[in-house]
């Protein structure tokens, strides 16, 4: 089980790889498409990122309803193993 | 419907090439007789009949950021560096154009191949979920046009010719008719290919279209010598930037020259293989001229498809001498370029313009004996070096597998 800090900076490190986001930039409040510039495709890949570092799937009715950095830490911490 | 029927202008320049990274080192090491051409020496090449290829000669990755690279198909990462190029070099994007104005024109012969490929790969080895949700924007024959289009911030239309080895400089003629038809006040165009890959180069090789002179990487392109035996495939892109004339004096641009003609036929005589006496070729080069106002006798030089093949390049010469005549210095460039396919007509649309911007024409390389052919022994081909020329009309010839021909015509501004 990871921490909330690993998986905030486990995040980060998919945001950065995935849509150039600086790391100091990820935090939990910022919302992907407003704050991050982070398109509906990127989210895509964000999500299969997230599964292979987590082993967490974010199913597609639920990827829409992850607005915030928050967001995605919340189902990552609530479905992990 | 409103025509606008002011002359068209080239205002900018750029290119991504396998003689270099831009329009000056491309221009400089053209001149200077360098090659392009190297054999592969990875490790799947080892059963392939012909091994050579003409890579870039700087990866798109130094002037593209990681993050916009990701998304980009190779075919798009060079269209979007020579277009940034251009459009730097004509200072249109500083000069007030309205976006809804401004319009792309970028063709490709292929596409996305590397990313069609890659993607098959991903999903033999790990499934469909697997499969990057950027595969279609990047395999997508528009892709690199669109690129362009949002590099610059065109909102007046982006297009994107797909006519094989013409695409090129169908993408010219399209952005000529765009500018008459008053459809834009700007148009950048351009054509792109980046498809080094075992597939593609296995393809044409089966085709028997490739030259297997892989022992002699640098002699292995030589258009219109008698030991030619195919062309050597090569990538990268170039744009250029069309205006008119008067607004382009208006605003103190620089301006290369003009786009005086264009003219474009189809030989409805074979899928792959040219009309022996290039009768499709001959009409377009007609239809040019007179679009441009010109006679054969105002053409000093033609920048010549002639890939290497046995068959094209006797056919774009019964072709040349026909339509033009004897009294033009021809030249082909693809003898140190290779063949850059989709992207093949606009970078020798940038020859062309250098060759009138300083009266010299690049010489061809490689022809140790002059093919027998009667056209061909009738022509002036420049051999060796560069020639220097008082000239002040252009040709660019451009063909493609399904039976396209391009032809234009640039003259002195």
């Amino acid at each position: 089980m990871a921490s909330t800090a690993e998986i905030q900076s486990g995040l980060a490190e998919i945001l950065e790889e995935v849509a150039g986001v600086a790391p100091a930039d990820a935090t939990p409040e910022k919302s992907f498409t407003e704050d991050l510039d982070v398109d509906s495709l990127s989210m895509v890949e964000i999500a299969t990122a997230v599964e292979d570092k987590f082993g967490v799937a974010i199913p597609d009715d639920e990827l829409g309803g992850i607005k915030t950095v928050g967001d995605a830490i919340s189902f990552i911490e609530k479905n992990q193993d | 419907m409103n025509f606008n029927n002011g002359d068209v202008v080239v205002t900018g320049l750029g290119a991504t090439t396998p003689l270099g990274a831009d329009v000056p080192s491309t221009w400089d090491a053209l001149l200077a007789g360098r090659s392009g051409v190297t054999r592969i020496t990875d490790e799947w090449v080892e059963p392939f009949p012909a091994q050579l290829v003409a890579r870039l000669a700087q990866e798109p990755a130094e002037k593209i950021d990681r993050v916009r690279s990701r998304r980009l198909d190779r075919s798009q990462q060079v269209a979007v560096v020579a277009a940034e190029e251009a459009w730097a070099d004509s200072g249109a994007g500083d000069a007030g154009y309205d976006s809804l104005r401004i319009a792309v024109v970028v063709g490709t012969g292929i596409g996305g191949a590397l990313t069609l490929l890659g993607q098959d790969d991903v999903l033999e080895e790990k499934g469909p979920k697997r499969v990057s949700p950027f595969t279609i924007p990047m395999l997508m024959p528009n892709g690199p046009a669109a690129a362009v289009g949002l590099a610059i911030g065109a909102r007046g239309g982006v297009h994107a010719p797909v006519s094989a080895c013409a695409s090129g400089a169908e993408a010219i003629r399209w952005g000529l008719d765009m500018l008459r038809l008053d459809r834009a006040d700007v148009v950048l165009v351009g054509g792109t290919e980046a498809c080094v890959h075992p597939l593609p180069m296995a393809g044409f090789a089966s085709m028997r279209a490739m030259s297997t002179r892989n022992d002699d990487p640098e002699h292995a392109s030589r258009p219109f010598d008698a030991g030619r035996d195919g062309f050597v495939l090569a990538e990268g892109a170039a744009c250029l930037v069309l205006e008119r004339e008067d607004a382009a004096k208006a605003r103190g641009a620089k301006v290369y020259g003009k786009l005086a003609g264009a003219g474009g036929t189809s030989d409805g005589y074979d899928l792959v293989a040219p009309h022996p006496e290039g009768e499709g070729a001959q009409r377009a080069i007609g239809a040019a001229l007179r679009d441009a106002g010109l006679t054969a006798a105002d053409i000093g030089h033609v920048n010549a498809h002639a890939t290497s093949t046995p068959v094209g390049d006797i056919a774009e010469a019964a072709a040349i001498l026909e339509s033009i005549g004897d009294h033009a210095a021809v030249t082909a460039t693809k003898s140190q370029t290779g063949h850059l396919l989709g992207a093949a007509g606009a970078l020798e649309s940038v020859f062309c313009l250098l060759a009138l911007r300083d009266q010299v024409i690049p010489g061809t390389q490689n022809i140790e004996q002059l093919d027998d052919a009667a056209a061909v022994q009738k022509l002036d081909i420049v051999r060796g070096a560069p020639r220097t020329a008082t000239f002040s009309a252009a040709l660019n010839d451009s063909f493609g597998f399904g039976g396209h021909n391009m032809a234009l015509v640039f003259t002195t501004a």
